[in-house]
């Protein structure tokens, strides 16, 4: 029998249906994963089960069975003894979760206290070093600030083990964690699952997370399941149209190709080769808003195998593979329509021979400051000697963990952030203070970066107006909403009315105003689903081959940066560790710390061939305010040295692109 | 000829442009959609709706005060009387002129106090003046007399309510959705009330009077607009300087943030008290010692108020400039304002148009709350006799003059009672009021 039965659970807000009908089973011991965009209803689903929902919403109908016990019976007192008990629930923002006026020590002991009666020191102790904090007896007398993200989301699933759970619900644990803390803390889960036997119930929207931890996916869109299946089916053949185009939009390598590991002799992880001709699948439209009345289908609207009957009566829930159910009218497996043209154009872009911009030597320090005379007492080194060049048509791409300087170096390339040394020339020419309007910077956050008291129009028009181009500055604006996908008749509307990847394509359009020869997009598309990343990298492909753009492209997603660069620069506590070609610094790693964070990153491969063993590294990334001596990476390389320790190692020219800082590198 | 001369006193200029800038911003605010969303979302709430309702009463009042004038001596010559009167004054012309000997009680008819009469040998109440002058001897009909005047009142009360719901009728129609029944509600009430005080004051002293015989409800209804106008210049006259130093010090940042700060701190560390205390003094002497400088008390008295906003405001300023420095070092990083950075766009125009909208929900909120503080404020320093010239007539110096009728035995509790309602309603309405301002205005606030 099943630890967790769920039956027909629907959350109603209003009049509106966010959770509608969701039926599930999790047995003891074994992960499921509830997958889903942004606004489908995987998080107030989990709430639900715990009785948390947030005071407008309410549990409208269903039943949930956890060890034959009848949850939504239960009295409120009788909930808060299974919450933190037998269920415990770990959340996205390890931060927000933790009080920060208490130690972590005092806070397991609450959760202990609560659960089993009394506290014990030692019992704290041994959670903490279960959840894998060094020295933990110290830790304990900690407070959260003092603690990484990492470490805070260790101390979180601490709190959360404190009662012994059977059933562990974590939604999106790792979203706001780096990828190579991220690895860390997947692994510990899946650790922990396994030695005590707990279900898990995770939800997340990356396909490579789920595939690397799920024994069986449920696939949610607007509110309802549309497919579960076992994993190793699911990744070979995903039977919804929507989760099919899910996959579709991926820029993950499509074939899988195990090259072998190219120093010490371990498999190799970024398995498949991209396909970079390949224009990435889109799925047309949007989610539908929440209280839309569905007749049909409620992907009718977005699917290209659409039939009649789609939009007149629900789709029955259907048996595709073995064990996979899928709730679809089509009675074949289908395929996908191949998505347009591949980018012919892409490879016709005459890439500039010369370089468009050069920076070298550029170097970012912040002053710390301390006491009352606000004395200087030191350097925060966000980029300490960068030097890149961008050719026109042609992408870099820049990847680091958070805080490494890769946007401090996008901001001091445009001389947003007045750089403390170094120099930038645009196609020859030396740029002193703000740079000129040729180049501009595309940014995360789609809903930071517009001003949300302006219009649509009055936004693009601004660098018009200010760099006073001749024209209408009317025409223009239509033409550029056009060039980027959007209807010129949307200038008179507010940011708020629009998605977050129309509003990451307005600010495009606005960067686009001024005929720029190079945008700097700071993870442009890591805010947004899988489905509007596509578009939007389609979207900057399109552009680049149009204009010839050059882009240096920041951003943290290895897949992304495979499918759109031609060359990558890897930073680490703001130096560039490895620099070369896509293939070179992807296939043919030569710094420990690239070979990390390759084998950092979920890759959907995973679930495939069920291989999930990987490299880890260990340890938080240091602090830029006080880099290790020697090489910053030593800490955290299994293969210092000696020397590593003593000295930063000298750039490595392994090819006349690839140039690696690391004393084996030559080796 | 004419027989009046009106005079314009500054705090009256002042509260003009003031009422206009509302009106033209209320206009402008039309047309910019993020704000009249706010504005809608007040004028849904029924707590906004009624508190607005009260404020413009009592602006009302205040407005009809700031009308002021000079009566036409009699005689060939053109001579105008010094006493500079409001069309308030005019409209209450009855109340002002009926004064009594000394104290008495509220809708009275004979003096609080016993006097020797020169008719009988013992002590006794004496008869009003006024009060109640109309029954005669007739006293067994007082009751039934004030009965009747409240009931008459009452009816046109609810007539005028009538009258107005029917005027504003185009109104609803045009806008259904707002919360038009709570402040018809509200007009019910104070027109009743005022009906009811209105019939009433014909004959008696509602409110009783004053150790000088003054009609308190005159009394009090003349401290409104003293008390309305502290709240509103006082702001008008920081306000621009709060929100340039504020907007400067966050976006400039470096040593221009250094000297603000350090200016605002230093400010911020005087006790308040001690540096209002110190300026008014000085204000005072100065004005003491020229003379000249003012045609009538009134226009003295005026200047002495319009310097107590000013240095209010002096001493008030640096709240509202730090929460906007803080705002503004948070909004200079955000991304539209680097785009805008990227693109070449100045920096005047990026505080006009990406900065300042965006802190304006700050500095509107911070407008309405700091009004109840200052109303407040100016009460407290004319009790401690560091506030208005004692011949303004304010909350404040009537709950100066009334702290000794409070150890008189029997008490004389009315002019505190009165002033203190009145202040009561007026604050209260104005935080409310800010309340339901705030949740429609900051974004922070979770809308669902
Ligand atoms: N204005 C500033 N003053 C002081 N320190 C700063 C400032 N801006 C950035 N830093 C520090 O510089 C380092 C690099 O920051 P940066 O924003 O460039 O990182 P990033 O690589 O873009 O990270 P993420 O992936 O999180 O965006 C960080 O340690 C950050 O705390
Ligand atoms: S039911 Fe119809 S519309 Fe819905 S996913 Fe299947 S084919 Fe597409
Ligand atoms: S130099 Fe040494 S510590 Fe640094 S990455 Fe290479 S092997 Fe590791
Ligand atoms: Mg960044």
């Amino acid at each position: 029998m099943s630890l967790l039965s769920v039956r027909d659970l629907s959350v109603a807000i209003g009049a509106a249906e966010p959770v509608d009908g969701v039926s599930f089973e999790i047995g003891a011991g074994e992960t499921f994963a509830l997958l889903g965009e942004s606004g489908c209803g995987k998080s107030l689903t989990a709430l639900a089960l715990m009785r948390l929902l947030p005071e407008a919403a309410r549990i409208a109908a269903g039943s949930v069975q956890f060890a034959g016990q009848e949850l939504c019976a239960l009295t409120e007192a009788q909930m808060r003894s299974v919450r933190g008990g037998k269920i415990g629930m770990i959340f996205q923002e390890p931060g927000a979760s933790l009080n920060p006026v208490m130690t972590i020590g005092a806070q397991i002991a609450e959760a202990l206290k609560f659960h089993t009666g009394k506290a014990q020191g030692e019992k704290i102790v041994e959670l903490l070093a279960a959840v894998g904090i060094p020295d933990p007896a110290r830790r304990a007398t900690e407070y959260p600030f003092q603690m990484s993200g990492g470490m805070k989301q260790r101390a979180m699933t601490a709190m959360a083990l404190a009662g012994e759970p059977e059933l562990l619900i974590a939604d999106e644990p790792t979203t706001a964690l780096d990828v190579t803390i991220q690895a860390q803390v997947l692994d510990l889960l899946d650790g922990l699952r396994r030695e005590r036997r707990m279900a898990m119930l995770l939800i997340s929207h990356d396909l490579g997370v789920v595939a690397q931890m799920a024994d069986r996916i449920g696939v949610m869109y607007a509110g309802q399941l549309v497919e579960v299946a076992p994993r190793a089916a699911f990744y070979a053949a995903p039977g919804h149209p929507y989760t099919r185009r899910l996959f579709a939009a991926l820029p993950d390598a499509a074939s899988a190709d195990k090259a072998a590991y190219p120093m010490r002799g371990i498999a190799y992880p970024l398995r498949g080769t991209p396909s970079r001709q390949r224009r990435l699948l889109t799925i047309p439209g949007s989610v539908p808003p929440l209280g839309t009345q569905h007749a049909g289908c409620r992907f009718v609207e977005r699917c290209g195998e659409a039939l009649p009957v789609c939009r007149s009566t629900p789709p029955p829930w259907r048996e595709y593979t073995a064990g996979q159910q899928v709730r679809c009218h089509l009675e074949t497996a289908h395929t996908l329509p191949a998505e347009s043209a591949d980018f012919a154009a892409r490879a016709k872009v005459g890439a500039g021979e010369t370089a468009l911009l050069e920076a070298s030597d550029l170097k970012v320090h912040f002053p710390i400051r301390r006491g009352v005379l606000q004395r200087v007492v030191g350097h925060v080194r966000a980029v300490d000697g960068v030097t890149i060049a961008l050719r026109a048509g042609r992408t870099v791409a820049l990847v680091g963990e958070s805080g490494c300087g890769k946007t401090t170096v996008g901001k001091a390339i445009l001389g947003l952030q007045p750089p403390t040394g170094g120099t930038v020339k645009l196609q020859g020419k030396l740029l002193q203070g703000l740079a000129p309007a040729a180049m501009q910077m595309v940014f995360q956050d789609p809903f930071g970066s517009l001003n949300p008291r302006l219009r649509v129009g009055e936004i693009i028009a601004e660098g018009l107006r200010a760099l006073a181009v001749a024209g209408d500055p009317a025409l223009r604006v239509a033409e550029l909403l056009e060039q980027v996908g959007l209807s010129g008749d949307m200038v008179g509307r507010y940011p708020h009315e629009f998605s977050g990847g129309q509003r990451q394509r307005i600010a495009i359009a606005r960067a686009l105003a001024v005929r720029p020869l190079l945008l700097i997009c700071d993870e442009p598309t890591s805010a947004l689903d899988v489905s509007v990343q596509a578009q939007i990298l389609n979207l900057l492909t399109d552009l680049q081959a149009q204009l010839g753009l050059a882009y240096l492209f920041i951003t943290h997603n290895i897949t992304v940066v495979d499918y759109l660069a031609q060359e990558v620069a890897v930073m680490y506590l703001g130096r560039i560790v490895e620099y070369g070609t896509v293939d070179e610094v992807l296939r043919n790693s030569r710094h420990p710390y690239t070979q990390a964070l390759l084998a950092a990153a979920p890759q959907i491969e995973a679930g495939r061939d069920g291989n999930r063993e990987y490299v880890r590294v260990a340890g938080d990334p240091p602090s830029p305010a006080n880099p290790p001596a020697g090489c910053h990476f030593h800490p955290r390389c299994p293969w210092a040295e000696s020397r590593c320790r003593a000295a930063y190692p000298a750039p490595a020219m392994l090819s006349a692109t690839h140039v690696v800082r690391c004393f084996l590198a030559g080796s | 000829m004419l027989q009046i001369k009106f005079v314009l006193l500054w705090s009256d200029l002042l509260f003009f442009v003031l009422i206009a800038a509302v009106v033209v911003g209320g206009v402008w605010a039309g047309r910019v959609e993020h704000l009249r969303l706010a504005w809608r979302q007040v004028g849904q709430s029924r707590v906004g709706m009624a508190t607005a309702t009260v404020l413009i009463a009592f602006v009302l009042v205040a407005l009809l005060d700031s009308l002021h004038y000079r009566e036409r001596l009699p005689g060939d010559q053109e001579n105008y009387a010094v006493e500079v009167r409001s069309a308030l004054d005019a409209t209450l012309t009855g109340l002002r002129t009926r004064a009594e000997k000394t104290y008495s009680a509220p809708l009275a008819t004979h003096l609080f106090a016993k006097e020797s009469l020169d008719t009988d040998l013992g002590r006794s109440f004496p008869r009003l003046k006024h009060g109640g002058a109309h029954l005669g001897d007739d006293l067994a009909a007082h009751d039934s007399d004030i009965a009747a005047k409240a009931v008459k009142g009452l009816g046109l009360g609810l007539l005028g309510t009538l009258v107005f719901g029917l005027v504003s009728l185009p109104l609803r129609r045009a806008a259904p959705h707002l919360a038009w029944n709570a402040q018809l509600l509200t007009v019910l009430v104070l027109c009743l009330l005022a009906g009811a005080v209105a019939v009433l004051a014909g004959d008696y002293h509602v409110l009783g009077t004053d150790k000088v015989g003054q009609d308190v409800l005159y009394l009090t209804l003349k401290s409104v607009r003293t008390a309305i106008l502290i709240g509103t210049l006082t702001t008008l006259i920081m306000l621009p300087a709060a929100v340039f130093l504020g907007l400067l010090a966050g976006y400039a940042g470096g040593w221009i943030d250094d000297v603000i700060q350090y200016l605002y701190t230093t400010l911020n560390s005087i006790p308040g008290v001690l540096l209002i205390a110190a300026s008014v003094l000085m204000m005072q002497v100065v004005i003491d010692t020229h003379p000249e400088w003012f045609a009538t008390t009134a226009e003295r008295a005026d200047a002495r108020f319009l310097a107590l906003c000013a240095i209010l405001g002096i001493t008030s300023w640096t709240g509202l400039c730090r929460l906007l420095r803080g705002e503004v070092l948070k909004l200079r990083e955000l991304e539209y304002v680097q785009a805008a950075r990227a693109l070449g766009v100045s920096s005047a125009r990026i505080l006009w148009r990406h900065v300042l909208p965006n802190v304006m929900h700050i500095v509107m909120i911070a407008i309405v709350m700091d009004f109840s503080g200052l109303v407040l404020a100016e009460a407290v320093l004319s009790y401690v006799g560091i506030g208005v010239d004692p011949n303004t007539i304010s909350f404040g110096t009537m709950i100066n003059t009334a702290r000794m009728e409070l150890a008189r035995d029997p008490m004389v509790w009315w002019s505190l009672v009165a002033a203190f309602a009145f202040m009561f309603v007026l604050v209260l309405a104005a935080n409310l009021f800010a309340d339901v301002m705030r949740d429609a205005f900051d974004p922070r606030v979770v809308k669902l």
